[in-house]
């Protein structure tokens, strides 16, 4: 058997280890042995590539590799939970830019053949590299910069917007078949990368930071397609198999969320929660003198008479790093004979599934947490619903005004409960930019203050009581 | 031709598997799927060793030498912090 044989058995092997990996991070029980299954078939892929007789200069490739392991670790560990999203998306955008440069290296390389003879399947995977990498790049870093707050979380949108983004994907389109028949002219690969860069911005700028779950999950189906598209440049199946896995599963993902929120995905691209919400009336009249503000002390009086108590985590609860205090609550409650559970809504928090990794980190045991379908028709027999940091995910109006740009998105029916205790810092918004009816329901009181602190105070209360 | 035909046809049938292998999947695991699955996007790297490695041209060895530590992020930090998510659900267990 020579050594290309054994290389292609390898990068099969490969394949099937992301196959089979993919498959099992799909269960609870298997996932961390799939997450593992995968990263062995990234570490064969790797060292069989290296035993290519093509490759000779092993300096930078050891230099390089010890350089992004060591930035990989230190993100990996360094990160808190609540920031997740975020190294999704920088992690995604690192992965895109990698076959802009991939594809643009390989171009470098058949320059001089395509003197002689263009390889048109080669020049074509080289364009969609270039577009699909490019975008997933510039789209992951601004996704990360609005959910870490440093690009503006509204949707920017402006007159004419739809317009300028399809000028300049038409530039892209038009420059890619330009490289395409003069593959020769390498600055216009160039050109055409930085294009791309641009459009990421323009196609993600207008999202509002709501839909920035969805953007991120879109973007790592594309840096899979980007990766797809780079095996068709080199040839390589594995590249091909394993990048068109990520492009399956990411669409996956994507149409999940959108189902969540009951949008399409469309809607999200082009329509955008907060351009919505920026012709919402002000919401000071809304709230007016409808308002029962209540204080910790309150609250633990409330608590201390209840019987079941439901927990609604949302985001604010996590940026108030509330998850440990909470947790406290928890087992304060529970002590005390008080069947305390947590309802996740589908969305909560930043992406699906990450309200369960913060509870998850502060050993909030996985039974206690119960899927919205299944508390939704137990909350007329709880006592008391704490809503902590939540908005968009209890607000009525999904349900009765069909014009709010949360119509039709399933929520958790707080309301229905004896009482609800909302914690959150000021009336303002939430992501969606509508004001929320259960704040001046009947059944429902206002515990101003933030996440963490208004927890850690309810515990003191009640443990002076 | 005859590459790029046997070349789409991976491509084409790997979608499938994907379509497949990934369906209901709980909501507890979308955030570790995600990261997950971005690992393995990282698959670049596999390109980006090839044009670091070969020899003569400067050029395409910035390209690949930038390109290995892009991907080699995206790859080691996607798996690593896969694995702490998906540790913290285990150890309640």
């Amino acid at each position: 058997m020579n050594l290309v044989n054994a290389l292609n058995l390898s990068y099969l092997l490969a394949s099937v280890l992301f196959i089979v990996g993919l498959k099992q991070l799909g269960h609870p029980k298997t996932a961390t042995k799939g997450n593992i299954l995968g990263a062995v078939g990234m570490f064969i892929a790797v060292v069989a590539t290296l035993f290519d007789q093509q490759i000779i200069s092993y300096e930078w490739i050891a230099i390089g590799i010890a350089i992004g392991s060591i930035i990989g670790i230190i993100l990996a560990i360094k990160i808190q939970m609540t920031a997740m999203p975020q190294l999704v998306a920088v992690l995604n955008g690192f992965g895109g830019i990698a076959s802009v440069l991939v594809a643009g290296s390989a171009l470098q390389i058949s320059i001089p053949k395509y003197e002689y003879l263009v390889n048109y399947q080669e020049i074509i995977s080289i364009v969609f590299s270039a577009i699909i990498g490019g975008v997933t790049f510039s789209g992951s870093f601004i996704a990360f910069g609005k959910l870490q707050g440093l690009v503006t979380e509204k949707a920017v949108r402006y007159p004419g917007d739809q317009v300028v983004k399809i000028i300049v994907g038409l530039a892209c389109i038009g420059l890619g078949v330009y490289s395409t028949l003069y593959p020769t002219n390498e600055p216009i690969y160039w050109i055409l990368s930085a294009i791309s860069l641009l459009l990421g911005i323009l196609l993600v700028v207008p999202i509002g930071g709501a839909d920035m779950p969805v953007v991120i999950s879109l973007l790592n189906s594309y840096s899979g397609i980007a990766a797809s598209a780079t095996g068709f440049v080199l040839n390589n199946n594995v590249l091909i198999i394993a990048g068109s896995l990520v492009g399956a599963s990411g669409i996956i993902l994507t149409q999940i969320m959108c189902k969540a929120m009951n949008r399409s995905l469309t809607n999200v691209l082009f329509g955008g929660f907060g351009a919505v919400a920026s012709e919402m009336k002000d919401d000071g009249d809304f709230y007016h003198g409808k308002i029962k503000s209540t204080s910790a002390e309150e609250v633990a009086m409330l608590l201390d008479i209840a019987r079941t108590v439901v927990i609604v985590p949302g985001y604010g609860m996590a940026v108030a790093q509330a998850q440990h205090a909470v947790r406290d609550l928890y087992q304060l409650l529970t002590a005390r004979g008080i069947d305390v559970t947590f309802a996740i809504h589908p969305v909560a928090g930043r992406m699906p599934g990450h309200m369960n990794v913060l509870l998850a980190e502060a050993d909030i045991p996985y039974d206690r947490l119960k899927e919205m379908d299944e508390i939704n028709s137990t909350f007329e027999n709880v006592d008391l619903v704490i809503v902590n940091g939540a908005n968009d995910v209890t607000n009525p109006l999904a349900k009765t005004d069909p014009k709010s740009p949360i119509a039709g998105m399933p929520i958790l029916d707080v309301d229905k409960a004896k009482t609800v205790v909302v914690i959150k810092r000021s009336l303002s918004p939430g992501f969606a930019g509508v004001p929320n009816p259960l704040f001046i329901a009947d059944n429902c009181l206002m515990l101003f203050g933030d996440g963490k602190k208004a927890t850690q105070e309810m515990i003191n209360a009640l443990k002076e009581s | 031709m005859e590459i790029f035909v046997t070349a789409v046809t991976i491509f084409v049938l790997a979608i499938f598997v994907g379509f497949e292998i990934i369906t209901k999947i709980p909501p507890i695991l979308h955030t570790p799927l995600m990261s997950g699955s971005n690992a393995i996007s990282g698959i670049t790297l596999i390109g980006a060793l090839y044009s670091s490695g070969l020899p003569d041209n400067n050029i395409t060895k910035i390209l690949g030498f930038l390109s290995v530590i892009f991907a080699t992020v995206n790859v080691v930090g996607g798996f690593l912090v896969t694995h702490r998510m998906l540790a913290m659900f285990k150890k309640k267990d």
